[in-house]
């Protein structure tokens, strides 16, 4: 069962359910940290890394020895990545998005690809045995799907293994490309008004792909109606609520998951995962 | 010589538009006769790129210069490949007060980016 945590609003506590949702489940769990351009996961699940590649997209480059300068690549591309200027092919390499119609187009077969290196992916295990790993786009990169779908591709999942894709923040195309394909979506919210107004747009993603979705509410400080009554009005179930708590507080200022500041929360994060298979069966 | 400048309505009358990627039209003139023609700029809704499309387009005309607001780094290092010129507009309200002050030589040539990034945010 692949099961992805988004929340729309950043720092509701996606990193902090996904992990201790890891710790809970049976083995084998391969967990992905996918917020590559900010990914965290690591603090908390604490792997050693034994292997890393680079990544990146391939971008054109061109042998002006064969070109002809017909500007075929120029426009095909809908990037505007390649220019033909008069006798010079010019790429702009942080345009590109490395689809290969300018390679393929070109009728003098003058077109070859070279990998232009964004980030890098790393694996590890954890010493609970989760297998771990994660996408570290390189700084001032700022098209982070590359290597998010490229991690998992490279940290391709068995059948029966549970998969924890931790997804970033927002409702962009890197929250898109780490849920989709999901069989289940962790929504993680807060319960103040900006946790909702973000919490209902990343509830359009879910349903936009088609992932069945359920929620987290993570702090929680008392009654607010208005999200206990978007839920029901949406169907989407409340499957767990985390108190707001001073003790919880420090532990994650301490790097420690729920499940290490309280261990009764092993409970509660295996009987959220039985309700998300209960819900998947449906 | 035939140089090309931005402006923002199709007529050689008409008062500059500053932005070079997403300006409204681009303005064809041939300086001996002042023939013109303008030409919507095909960036001008693009998603990425426009600097580099209207570029583009500029050396496909074989114009010798272009005169606009602004030249953002994309599209300066397009244009200074297919060897346009760049200029600035300066003090110009209408196209054809900035073709008078480019033919007198009074408008300044840019060699560097004049502005750092462009309008929307991309890859670096």
């Amino acid at each position: 069962m692949i099961i992805a945590v988004a929340s729309g609003k950043g720092g509701t506590g996606k990193t902090t359910i996904a992990t201790s949702l890891a710790l809970a489940l049976p083995t084998p769990v391969l967990f992905l940290d996918c917020d590559v351009e900010a990914p965290n996961a690591h603090l908390f699940l604490r792997p050693d890394f034994e292997q890393n590649q680079e990544v990146g997209l391939l971008i054109p480059e061109v042998d002006e020895e064969r070109c002809t300068f017909c500007g075929e690549c120029a426009n095909a591309c809908q990037y505007h990545a390649i220019a033909i200027l008069g006798k010079k092919a010019l790429v702009f390499p942080q345009l590109c998005h490395g689809c290969g119609s300018c390679t393929m187009i070109c009728p003098e077969q003058a077109i070859t690809e070279k990998l232009d290196v964004m980030g890098v992916l790393e694996s590890g295990t954890t010493k609970t045995g989760i297998r771990f790993g994660r996408g570290v786009l390189n700084v001032g990169e700022p098209m982070a799907v590359p290597v998010i779908r490229q991690l998992k591709k490279w940290m391709e999942s068995e059948p029966e293994q549970n998969v924890i894709l931790d997804a970033s923040p927002g409702t962009s195309c890197p929250v898109v490309a780490t849920v989709r394909g999901a069989d289940f979506l962790i929504l993680v919210t807060e319960p103040t008004p900006f946790g909702l107004h973000d919490l209902r747009l990343a509830a359009q993603v879910a349903r936009e792909l088609a992932i069945p979705a359920g929620v987290v509410v993570n702090r929680e400080n008392g009654a607010y109606p208005d999200l206990d009554e978007y839920c029901e009005s949406e169907s989407l179930p409340i499957l767990l609520r985390i108190p707001y708590d001073r003790a919880i507080a420090e532990g994650i200022a301490q790097g420690k998951n729920l499940v290490e500041v309280n261990p009764g929360f092993i409970q509660e994060f295996r009987s959220l995962f039985m309700k998300i298979q209960g819900l998947c069966k449906h | 010589m035939k140089i090309v400048l931005t402006t923002a309505s199709p007529d050689i009358e008409s008062e500059i538009d500053p932005r070079f990627g997403r300006g409204a039209y681009l303005l064809v003139v041939n300086l001996e006769g002042l023939e013109w023609e303008a030409h919507p700029n095909p960036g001008v809704n693009a998603s990425g790129g426009a600097g580099i499309q209207a570029a583009q387009f500029v050396t496909d005309q074989k114009a010798k210069a272009v005169i606009s607001g602004d030249f953002g780094p994309h599209a300066h290092d397009a244009l200074n490949m297919g060897g346009v010129s760049m200029y600035l507009y300066g003090d110009c309200r209408t196209a054809r007060e900035a073709i008078e002050s480019f033919k007198e030589g009074k408008l300044r040539q840019v060699g560097a980016p004049t502005k750092s990034d462009c309008d929307h945010g991309h890859r670096a």
